[in-house]
């Protein structure tokens, strides 16, 4: 394989590697099961598929990117599927919300409009 | 600096970064507090081990891992899932969080 | 028709998951696709009617581009030393009727920045949207209907 491609994969799988751990971050430090599935779905899916992209590009055999762009696309696909279940399986279940403890000191009218379409919300 | 010695240094440094990584989920799944949050840990611990073994099979250049990491990539698709519908069928019963972990919670995010 | 263009698809999934493109494959494949879909024909509640291609890559595009964008955008919260998050979950009227396209917003929802599926009312017409930053719904609203909506609209439907 010519070295530019190694360059490349190299890159994509640093860059992922970083996107990969912010995730596990934000899975520590972010305050709710739902704002921790931000960081899961969203890093947590780019940083695997930067991986997976990285050995498509440096594969010597065009059926190994092949199959590593299968895997991402399948990857893509399943992911939003499995985290609404689970925020669907979690709010059913009455995980709590989390909301900024001083969230009416900066935005009073914003807050009451957050509450009106969160109850209309919670009440169907 | 030619091709392969950079990306012999990328591959290093991008396990140690994923084992970081799976090190702070690893917490997480521990800590919990719901069987929910856990159901999320495993699933994120499965992406950094599909992505692991991305890395692992561009490390010996063959052509099995990717299998594995599709493989994986099913698995982890379905105990989710399942994981989810049992959550679902349980209800609320043990939702609530457990109320010493909660308090600690609570007291590190408004204290930051 | 689409039918016929689910197998094709399938059975390029197929030729792409085993790595290689010989023709006792793709026929392999096709049959494959075949089985598949007529074990699920009598679930699948809606039917994709048309397909514009082109429109249906802008959208495949900006999906890309998004969520790179929420990938960099959940690293910045996540890394800077006060979290500024002001999250909640709100309703989101939902324009589009059929099972495959709202399936398909609340995949795009999940995957763009700041947004999260939660949850779909039980008539389908009402999606619940987690948002890390909801201090304007009603802005978040109209962003996905401006970036996503409308644009499935536009290449699924004639």
């Amino acid at each position: 394989m010519s070295s530019a491609w190694d360059f490349v994969a190299g890159i994509l799988m640093i860059v992922g590697a970083l996107f990969t751990l912010t995730a596990a971050l934000g899975m520590l430090r972010l305050p709710d099961l739902f704002t921790r599935m931000h960081a899961a779905s969203k890093a947590g899916t780019l940083g695997s598929c930067m991986l997976l992209l990285a050995l498509a590009v440096s594969a010597s055999d065009a059926s190994i990117s092949w199959r590593a762009a299968a895997g991402i696309l399948f990857f893509i696909l399943t992911v939003p599927i499995s985290s609404h279940l689970l925020a669907k399986a979690a709010r059913s279940a009455g995980a709590p919300v989390w909301q900024r403890p001083d969230a009416t000191q900066d935005s009073r009218t914003d807050e009451v409009e957050v509450h009106s379409t969160r109850n209309a919300g919670s009440a169907d | 600096m030619n091709g392969e010695t950079f990306l012999s240094g990328c591959i290093a440094v991008t396990l140690g970064v994923l084992c970081i990584s799976m090190a702070l989920t690893t917490c997480r799944l521990l800590r919990g507090p719901t069987l929910p949050d856990r159901v999320l840990a495993l699933d994120m611990l499965t992406a950094i081990a599909i992505g692991f073994i991305a890395v692992l099979g561009i490390k010996t250049s063959s052509g099995f891992y990717v299998d594995i990491s599709i493989a994986l990539g099913l698995v982890g698709f379905l105990a989710t899932v399942a994981f989810a519908r049992f959550i679902l069928a349980r209800g609320r019963r043990e939702a609530d969080p457990d109320p010493e972990w909660e308090a600690r919670r609570l007291a590190e995010h408004d204290q930051p | 028709m689409t039918r016929y263009l689910g197998v094709a698809l399938l059975a390029l999934v197929w030729m792409a998951v085993t790595g290689s493109a010989s023709i006792p494959n793709l026929l392999f494949g096709l049959a494959l696709g075949a089985l598949a879909l007529s074990l699920v024909r009598g679930r699948v509640a809606s039917r994709v009617e048309t397909v514009r291609p082109v429109r249906a890559a802008v959208l495949a595009a900006i999906f890309v581009r998004e969520l790179v964008l929420s990938g960099c955008r959940v690293a910045r919260i996540v890394m800077s030393p006060r979290m500024q998050l002001n999250p909640a979950i709100f309703a989101y009227p939902l324009k589009v009727d059929r099972d495959f396209e709202i399936t398909l917003l609340a995949n795009l929802i999940t995957l763009t920045p700041g947004t999260l599926s939660v949850d779909v009312s039980d008539d389908g017409k009402v999606l619940f949207v987690h948002a890390l930053d909801a201090r304007d719904p009603e802005q978040a609203c109209r962003d996905i209907e401006q970036a996503f909506e409308r644009r499935i609209l536009e290449a699924f439907r004639r």
